[in-house]
């Protein structure tokens, strides 16, 4: 019975102590993006890389869930609805902004950039590289941490609002090409229930998106267990933890967004 | 120079109680040595030291400034004098050769591109490597480079106390010899107090003065490298002598 209860129990306190350490260094991430210095070349370089680099993969994804939605909210609505064209519209753009652009491009740069980013910062901790540079006199938080978190917080809205309109371009390309609607009322249909708040509310969720990704990256990185495994096991964690934080997250904000 | 007071240190890895009291004095200008088996803890110590660990008690003093719980500024300035050789290089994968060893000078002086590169070609120069090497990265070098590469970084600045974690493991035994000499003119050159980790025999027998022998988690021995060859202790004198049969091989012997 004793030994029984011992597993979950000592489950439970390794969790705990995994969320006070996580806490500790979003504390200590937050304290550190406040103090300078910033190296602004760590921040470019992260910036293309997290930026430039990832506009393919997103513009693929986000322009093909474009084209589904037009499809899907076709055959859906003509079963009830005259309108298809304006509706169609409207309900690509309104998934696209609110919720897919989002959701799709954390979850695309998490899978490419937090595994990386946990790949690169845990072999720089088994390797020692990390210790090196606190005896060269450079904080790791400063040098490592704080330039990733702040690129990926910056880059990623800017990624959903392209990703966005290649969505909403996907969405135009079926309605136009293979529904036979006219593009003028696909247009019109696009812009007149769109409201900023849409998406605004859409690029908040890309920046808190871009934020966890980074974080996860760099903290299972950070404290990567020793040899090979430990960093693969870090690798897999920081893209495991920062979709499913990406998936809750875009239910709280949401929830707190447009429950009225 | 820099001398280095080093007073009851424990340290643990959950069970593994690694060091387990650790005292060694190192004088101004002297060159230690640290030997001991594989995991006996040598890497750990020296982490300690440079605190990149917080050990579970103990103290250590550089200069007769306490390291240990130390205030970032009290930090900053300690390890402004030091230089650091690290076990496997330690080198930076994402820079050039160049950038690597001008990694901490940079960050105090006002200089260009071109002037900086002239200096990391000397620095490169006193370590035998030639200036082509300036805009490789560390992934294109051989292990024996980058141990070079990395002597040069820890010599950039020209510390006070440099740190060396095992420079020849690895190594061939003509490249190690090459290595030796490096550390040891670098070494003489700066004038500087060293620390060398080593379980290479040859290695200490060139560049030290003293040596001490970590043991389950505590200085057993320690004297000069004279000395050493005639030690009586018996774990000391397997070591020193790489006997098959002796106290630190006694879990492996049949029992008969
Ligand atoms: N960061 C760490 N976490 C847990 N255990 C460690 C850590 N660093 C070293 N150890 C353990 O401490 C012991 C001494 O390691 P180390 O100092 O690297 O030995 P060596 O004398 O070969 O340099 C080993 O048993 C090692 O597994
Ligand atoms: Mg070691």
């Amino acid at each position: 019975m004793v030994q029984l209860l011992q597993i979950p129990g000592r489950a439970a306190l390794a969790m705990l102590g995994e969320i006070g350490r996580l806490s500790f260094f979003i504390g200590r991430t937050l304290f550190w993006l406040a103090q300078p210095p910033w190296y602004g070349r760590q921040i470019l370089r992260q910036m293309l890389d997290i930026g430039y680099f990832s506009l393919p993969v997103v513009g693929l994804t986000t322009m093909f869930s474009g084209m589904v939605i037009a499809l899907q909210s076709y055959t859906g609505t003509e079963r009830f609805s005259a309108e298809g064209e304006t509706s169609v519209a409207t309900v690509v753009v309104l998934i696209i902004t609110r919720e897919l652009g989002p959701v799709l491009a954390g979850l695309m740069v998490a899978g490419r950039i937090g595994a990386a980013m946990a790949a690169e910062i845990g072999t720089m901790r088994v390797t020692d590289q990390i210790d090196a540079l606190d005896t060269l006199s450079t904080r790791p938080m400063q040098y490592l941490v704080i330039p990733r978190v702040a690129a990926a917080t910056l880059c990623l809205p800017f990624l959903v609002l392209i990703g966005d309109t290649i969505g909403v371009f996907g969405g135009y390309v079926i309605a136009v090409y293979q529904l036979n609607f006219s593009p003028s009322a696909y247009l019109s249909g696009t812009l007149e229930f769109l409201e900023a708040f849409d998406v605004i509310i859409g690029l908040v969720k890309a920046a808190v998106f871009g934020f966890i990704i980074a974080l996860m990256g760099c903290y299972f990185g950070y404290y990567s267990g020793r040899g090979a495994e430990g960093v693969g096991r870090a690798t897999t964690n920081a893209v495991v933890y920062s979709a499913i934080l990406i998936l809750i997250l875009d239910f709280i904000i949401t929830g707190l967004a447009f429950a009225r | 120079m820099s001398h280095i007071q080093i007073r009851d240190i424990h340290k643990h890895f959950g069970a593994n109680h690694v060091l387990r009291g650790v005292a060694l004095d190192v004088a101004a200008g002297q060159t230690m040595a640290i030997i001991g088996a594989s995991g006996s803890g040598k890497s750990v110590l020296l982490k300690v030291i440079l605190g990149l660990l917080p050990p579970d008690s103990g103290s250590v003093e550089v200069d007769g400034v306490e390291s240990v719980n130390a205030s970032r500024r009290t930090r900053e300035q300690i390890l402004r004098k030091i230089g650091m050789l690290f076990q496997g290089g330690a080198l930076f994968d994402s820079l050039p050769i160049w950038e690597n060893i001008m990694f901490r000078y940079r960050q105090n002086v006002d200089m260009d591109k071109a002037a900086l590169r002239k200096e990391a070609k000397d620095i490169l120069a006193q370590v035998l490597l030639e200036e082509r090497v300036l805009d490789l990265y560390p992934a294109e070098l051989s292990g024996g480079m980058q141990k070079r590469v990395g002597l040069a970084r820890a010599i950039a600045d020209k510390p006070e106390i440099l740190f060396f974690d095992e420079p020849t493991s690895g190594l061939d035994p003509i490249t190690s010899g090459v290595i030796n000499r490096l550390v040891r003119d670098a070494t003489k050159r700066l004038g500087a107090t060293a620390v060398v980790i080593s379980h290479d025999m040859n290695s200490v027998r060139e560049i030290a003065d003293r040596v001490a022998m970590l043991h389950e988690g505590k200085i057993i021995w320690q004297g000069t490298v004279k000395q050493m060859g005639r030690a009586r202790h018996p774990v000391v004198r397997q070591f020193v002598h790489g006997l098959a049969s002796g106290p630190l091989t006694e879990q492996y012997e049949i029992k008969k």
